[in-house]
């Protein structure tokens, strides 16, 4: 089926469709490489069963499960069976998960074996003939990076990066290269099998409900817009902070580091949709091409401006919560002389006429005082301060939050006058909490992301321009401090990081408490 | 998740006595833990007969996510003169720190039949300002639906309930003529037109939709309207126009008229089925195509025949919502607007005119 800008374009619209909630989602056979691994079982079965529970898979829908591991049908069925009954957030009906894995299939072998995509081929086929329907083809990459652009070339030797009568589409988890070089590198390779919109780039973040709002916060209240610029908006702070450590991650984390981990995918994400444009509508390219603008219009740091515009460190062993918590180079399977940063913080501007001049701050840590992310759009003070009173704080700038977790919502902070026959004046809140104004629980990212690419919308994926101009921002500051150009900083566990993460702020800036 | 939560009662007492209550319950709750905010979502006020309140109870307890912020249950009680009121505000005990805890606030208020004429004076202090408010009778009680039309934008009802589809559909377009309607009947079958949506989807079917000639709904012995609303939805959406549909023993029958067909339309009753709603449906069309759609474990059984005489089956999956389910999506459908129940029931309407 044709597909534009990321949308279905049918030939004739289907009358029955109109009005419902749930649209009609063409038959399905998605295959998953990497069916037994963490990812698969933790999330994307589960994911599944979820969708089969509230009858929002494909009116038909087909499971095969590939992986290096020796699996009979029957045994990955009997290992769905087990990561859905561990995993999924309700507690599953069997009848519906019987009927769900009912006619799932199971391909063993290596990624690089070409009998493996032969059999896919066949069963694939198989599963067309038996239903007298051509199914779409999703294939869902769950497997190490490493493996994306084998499993890719394979599809296209073996004819099945296309179809004559069905949509072929591929997933791809994050990460996407190590560095720009790395990410073109395959992108190359997965655009000389695929056409850029049969690659969906999942980044789970974006499937998140608060992240979502942040397009209805901007764009569907006038109340914002008019003051959604340098003439109003002093500076802009990101945080993503998480209390936790690295926990056996050490082998991935001390390889990847902060920037790499959360900058350069979500919080340049977030930056994307507080900076951008209003799209005009929202079909995918159409946000994409928004987002990418304010990418392009970050200026990426140059070598010798990376101290000044960046601050790396890592936690030492301290107290959280009361307990006593090992250093980031005490955690097992970190190397006594890794320099992989636990904290990252930089300053970034947006170059274009909305936000030349406004300073965007973001920092991400482990073993900060507490787990947040959120957006704090500062405004500039008010021009003439009136209310000098002693024995007040005074008349602080007005500052809007999105706050992504734990407590999803917005605050705006306000002057008011203190009670009292003087005209003292202190900084209040006025919140919306997200957990109070609507009754539905958000669902799992994954679950919203699996229906995204199985429609073939493609909005809360990442093409490749945005992956590489997420990469351009990054790889400079990556160069330098692998070059040894800047310092590995210090800060205790449970503190809001490091000191020196304050030399990046302007005189009179102080970063949010975290 | 465990909930805990505190109680006020008073007998013989007034509205502006409750809404205080309510108001003293929160600053208490707010008190013992600053983590508790009041949801504020929907107001969902419920007239019931006094001796089957408990049923009602039990069954909006068993909503799941989608309570409603406010609930203000009026049980009516024959005889009774003076107003006893409860309220309570319970939260969720165990959340994490740093996280909120969500309140729903709880109000019963027992009155007389002698109070439905002007139970909008009752209820006025006690449902939360700006905040859309649904209205369920679902023992009758139209005299108070009716006095709280002026507070009440949304009104929940099951045609279900009503005994005669006539009085039904009746029913629920004088309703529409003042308020945002969510029909029960409609959203049971809500999973039967997307999966009829969605057989018809892919291209080598959709063309099948200009030639449909027969319809046959199976339902619930009291379900009829639910079929009805169907057939109403089908020639709304496909441009027929509806022609009679009438009772022959225990079925009904009639048509609707195509572009270039007539359609045969029929309702069947299935004896064996105690839940309210559809038990399967049968689409046949020019070319020879038999779609069935009826109930079956996980799902709905599927199952596809063609001219050449090839049967294919299989299962939709979905699980049963159960009727608590249907009533919290009722709740949940009064924040939204479908556009398809008005020209459904109209066309509804028309077959039993």
């Amino acid at each position: 089926m044709a597909t534009e800008a990321g949308h279905e374009v049918k030939d004739e619209a289907n009358p029955l469709a109109d009005g419902l909630e749930r649209q009609p989602i063409h038959p399905t056979t998605l295959t998953i490489f990497g069916a037994t691994g963490d990812l698969s079982k933790r999330k994307l079965l589960p994911a599944l069963y979820n969708l089969a529970h509230e009858g929002a898979l494909p009116e038909r829908f087909n499971l095969i499960g590939s992986s290096r591991s020796e699996l009979s049908d029957d045994d990955f069925r009997e290992l769905a069976q087990e990561s859905i009954r561990e995993y999924s957030r309700r507690e599953p009906d069997d009848k519906v998960m019987d009927a769900l894995l009912a006619n799932v299939r199971y391909v063993s072998g290596a990624f690089d074996e070409d009998d493996v995509y032969e059999q896919l081929k066949e069963a694939t086929a198989a599963f067309d003939e038996d239903a007298d329907v051509v199914f779409n083809r999703v294939f869902y990459l769950s497997t190490a990076p490493s493996f994306f652009p084998v499993i890719v070339g394979q599809l296209g030797e073996h004819g099945l990066g296309h179809h004559d009568d069905s949509d072929v589409r591929v997933v791809i988890e994050k990460p996407i290269g190590t560095n720009l070089a790395e990410a073109k590198e395959l992108n190359q390779a997965v655009l000389n099998v695929l056409d850029e919109d049969q690659v969906f780039r999942i980044d789970h973040y974006l499937g998140k409900e608060t992240v979502q709002n942040m397009l209805a916060f901007r764009f569907a209240n006038g109340l914002f817009e008019p003051i959604w610029n340098r003439n109003y908006i002093d500076n802009v702070q990101i945080t993503s902070a998480e209390d936790i450590g690295i926990g056996s991650r050490a082998g991935y984390y001390d390889t990847s580091g902060a920037l790499r981990d959360l900058v350069q995918n979500h919080m340049l994400q977030l930056l994307c949709l507080l900076c951008m444009e209003p799209p005009v509508n929202f079909y995918a390219d159409e946000v994409r091409d928004e987002k990418v603008k304010v990418l392009h219009a970050i200026h990426p740091p140059k070598p010798e401006e990376v101290a000044d515009m960046t601050v790396r460190a890592q936690y030492t062993a301290d107290a959280v919560a009361g307990e006593e918590v090992k250093g980031y180079k005490d955690e097992e399977d970190v190397p006594d002389d890794s320099t992989t940063e636990t904290y990252a913080a930089l300053r970034l501007e947006v170059d274009n006429w909305r936000w030349a001049g406004v300073p965007i701050y973001l920092r991400t840590g482990k073993r900060l005082a507490r787990k947040v992310t959120e957006i704090a759009v500062t405004l500039k003070p008010v021009p003439h301060l009136a209310f000098r009173e002693e024995g007040s704080v005074g008349v602080q700038p007005n500052q809007i939050i999105l706050t992504m977790q734990p407590n999803e919502g917005v605050s705006i902070t306000l002057g008011a006058k203190i009670p009292g026959s003087r005209m003292r004046i202190r900084p209040v809140n006025m919140e919306f909490l997200y957990g109070t104004a609507f009754m539905s629980e958000s669902p799992e990212a994954y679950e919203r992301l699996i229906t995204d690419f199985m429609r073939g919308d493609a909005t809360l994926f990442t093409r490749d321009d945005e992956v590489e101009a997420q990469w351009a921002i990054c790889d400079p500051i990556l160069e330098a401090w692998e070059a040894d150009d800047a310092p590995v900083h210090e800060y205790p566990a449970g503190s809001d990081g490091p000191d020196e993460a304050d030399g990046l702020l302007r005189s009179g800036e102080h970063w949010r408490a975290i | 998740m465990s909930e805990s939560g505190d109680v006020w009662s008073e007998s013989d007492t007034t509205p502006a006595a409750i809404s205080d209550a309510l108001r003293e319950l929160l600053k208490q709750r707010h008190a013992e833990a600053e983590a508790v905010v009041p949801a504020r979502v929907l107001n969902l006020v419920v007239i019931v007969d006094r001796e089957w309140r408990g049923e009602i109870q039990n069954r909006l307890d068993k909503v799941g996510s989608y309570h409603a912020s406010r609930t203000i249950l009026c049980s009516v009680e024959e005889g009774r003169t003076t107003i006893d009121g409860w309220a309570s505000m319970t939260a969720e005990e165990d959340v994490s720190e740093g996280e909120l805890a969500v309140a729903h606030e709880q109000v019963v208020v027992d009155i007389g039949p002698r109070h439905l004429e002007s139970l909008d004076t009752i209820i006025d202090p006690l449902i939360v300002s700006d905040l859309a408010t649904l209205v369920w009778a679902p023992h009758g009680h139209r005299e108070g639906v009716d006095a709280c039309s002026r507070l009440a934008q949304i009104v929940l009802f099951d045609s279900v309930d009503v005994d005669d589809p006539v009085a039904a559909v009746e029913r629920s377009r004088k309703l529409a003529e003042s308020h945002y309607v969510v029909d029960l009947a409609w959203l049971r079958s809500t999973p039967w037109r997307e999966r009829v949506a969605s057989t018809f989807d892919p291209h080598q079917w959709r063309g099948e939709l200009q030639s449909i000639t027969s319809v046959a709904a199976r339902h619930q012995s009291e379900s009829a309207i639910a079929g009805l609303l169907l057939f109403g939805w089908l020639s709304s959406r496909l441009g027929w126009k509806p022609g009679r549909v009438t009772a022959h023993g225990g079925a009904m029958r009639g048509s609707a008229t195509a572009h270039r067909q007539e359609i045969k339309l029929s309702l069947e009753p299935d004896e064996t089925m105690t839940t309210p709603g559809l038990a399967g449906i049968t689409i046949e069309t020019a070319s020879g195509l038999s779609i069935s759609l009826d109930r079956g474990p996980g799902g709905l059984t599927a199952r596809r025949r063609t001219r050449d005489g090839s049967e294919h089956e299989w299962t939709v999956t979905g699980a049963s919502r159960g009727e608590s389910g249907i009533l919290g999506e009722g709740i949940r459908q009064a924040l939204l607007r479908d556009h398809t129940y008005a020209p459904a029931l109209g066309a509804a309407g028309e077959m039993v005119a």
